[in-house]
């Protein structure tokens, strides 16, 4: 009896007629675009329209050939590729690199110069990602304006998905590897001042590690000890902190004041001054914009 | 003949540069998609940044990170386009997530992608 249901059931399917739900714990949005019917039915182009479309092709090839072939000749009459003597190596480079640890306190000349010399560079970047993250957030928030009573009933069958549904293999795994992210996340963010890393990288690690948790147990999950208040208050928090230490510095180094804060021996972990600090502003502010990003477009809440 | 080809392999890394940023340029204008403009714009960040640091590079040295104590400048290669690169990725990063974001509107309110498809709705709505 039971074979004779299954074929039944897959002669359905191999007809096309299949059953309503195939897969009970995933489903496929199917958005069904308010104005469907005009924008797929047989639109007849006017002859101009036409025109203007293979003109404009051309046009962006042509323009596109030109541009890259001024571009290859310009490359070809570049500076050799790999020599000592170009013109970017110059005497900024060498004062980077051969007072750096001296005066920085880094024993990786990247990090001594975006956090030091180039500090304010640096704050200018983790504010454009702050402001990024606050764009997306007027874009994509979900709140009484920007949510219909559909969505809504979706987002809850969502939930109640997420809730349910429960993938032990990878929920296993998960716990075993996010963990590991995160002491590598911290390892980087941590070393920045003397190994490649630094607080880009070691944030974007964490935030991927926050990243595939929230994918794999669940937003909710993640909002117990994530959520837009603690989004909010790290974000702030460390900018806030990274303006302020790095406004002191300035201050004192404008002034020619001693700065009071010791370099440390180059090679520790507590040294150079107040790169370490600065390393962890800019971590937290990545890790917490990569998993609001995530958080926003899966969601449209943190 | 040998002498173009020995130029050309020595500017490989600024010539695959190039060629990306064309190949970026090009699917920006001619792509219809909007998510696939958006991939082309990244393509082409991506070129900048190759570009960027191939101009850093120097031969037989070292990435800057002092071992040894060893501060002379001629034994590391140049810092700076590695900090310009980092800016760059920053800010792609931002940008990437604000069109993104900006495609996801569009495609709540108009139901598609298609940029000829918005544009037709946008009309239509105008009038």
């Amino acid at each position: 009896m039971g074979t004779n249901k299954q074929r039944s059931r897959f002669i359905d399917w191999v007809n096309g007629d299949t059953p309503e739900k195939i897969h009970e714990y995933s489903y496929v949005k199917k958005t069904i675009p308010s104005h469907t019917e005009q924008a797929h039915e047989e639109v007849i182009t006017p002859k101009k329209a036409r025109l203007f479309d293979i003109g404009y092709r051309i046009t962006a090839v042509a323009v596109c050939l030109v541009v890259v072939s001024v571009l290859l000749y310009t490359v070809f009459n570049l500076p050799l590729f790999g020599s000592p003597n170009n013109p970017a190596s110059n005497e900024v480079v060498e004062r980077y690199v051969e007072k750096g640890l001296e005066e920085t306190g880094a024993v990786n000349a990247v990090a001594g110069m975006i956090l030091d010399y180039r500090a304010f560079d640096t704050f200018g970047e983790s504010s454009v990602l702050f402001i990024a993250v606050g764009c997306v957030m007027m874009l994509l928030l979900r709140d009484k304006n920007n949510i219909s009573a559909e969505e809504d009933a979706l987002a809850e069958k969502e939930r109640i998905i997420e809730k349910e549904v429960k993938d032990p293999i990878l929920q296993k795994i998960v716990l075993v590897v996010t963990p590991c992210i995160f002491m590598f996340g911290i390892y980087v963010v941590l070393n920045g001042h003397l190994s490649p890393g630094g607080g880009f990288s070691g944030g974007a690690i964490m935030g991927a590690g926050l990243i595939l948790f929230a994918a794999s147990f669940g937003t909710n999950s993640v909002q117990r000890i994530f959520n837009m208040k603690t989004f909010r208050g790290i974000t702030t928090i460390a900018l806030m902190c990274y303006a302020l230490s790095k406004a002191y510095s300035f201050f004192t180094g404008a002034n020619g004041l001693e700065t009071g804060i010791p370099l440390g021996i180059p090679g520790a972990i507590l040294s150079s001054g107040l790169i370490l600090v600065l390393d962890i502003c800019v971590g937290l502010i990545v890790a917490c914009t990569m998993y609001g990003f995530y958080s926003l477009f899966v969601r449209g809440e943190i | 003949m040998s002498d173009f080809l020995q130029t050309v392999v020595t500017f490989r890394f600024e010539i695959a540069a190039v060629i990306l940023f064309g190949i970026g340029f090009m699917n920006l204008l001619l792509q219809k998609n909007l998510i696939r403009k958006i991939i082309s714009f990244n393509i082409m960040d991506s070129s900048i940044f190759l570009f960027l640091a191939s101009q850093g590079f120097i031969d037989g040295r070292v990435a800057p990170i002092i071992v040894n104590g060893v501060t002379d400048a001629s034994n590391y290669i140049n810092p700076i386009p590695t900090g310009l690169v980092l800016t760059g990725i920053v800010v792609s990063v931002s940008v990437s997530a604000f069109f993104l974001a900006l495609v996801h509107r569009l495609y709540k309110k108009y139901g598609t992608v298609e940029f000829d498809e918005i544009i037709m709705l946008a009309k239509k709505e105008a009038e």
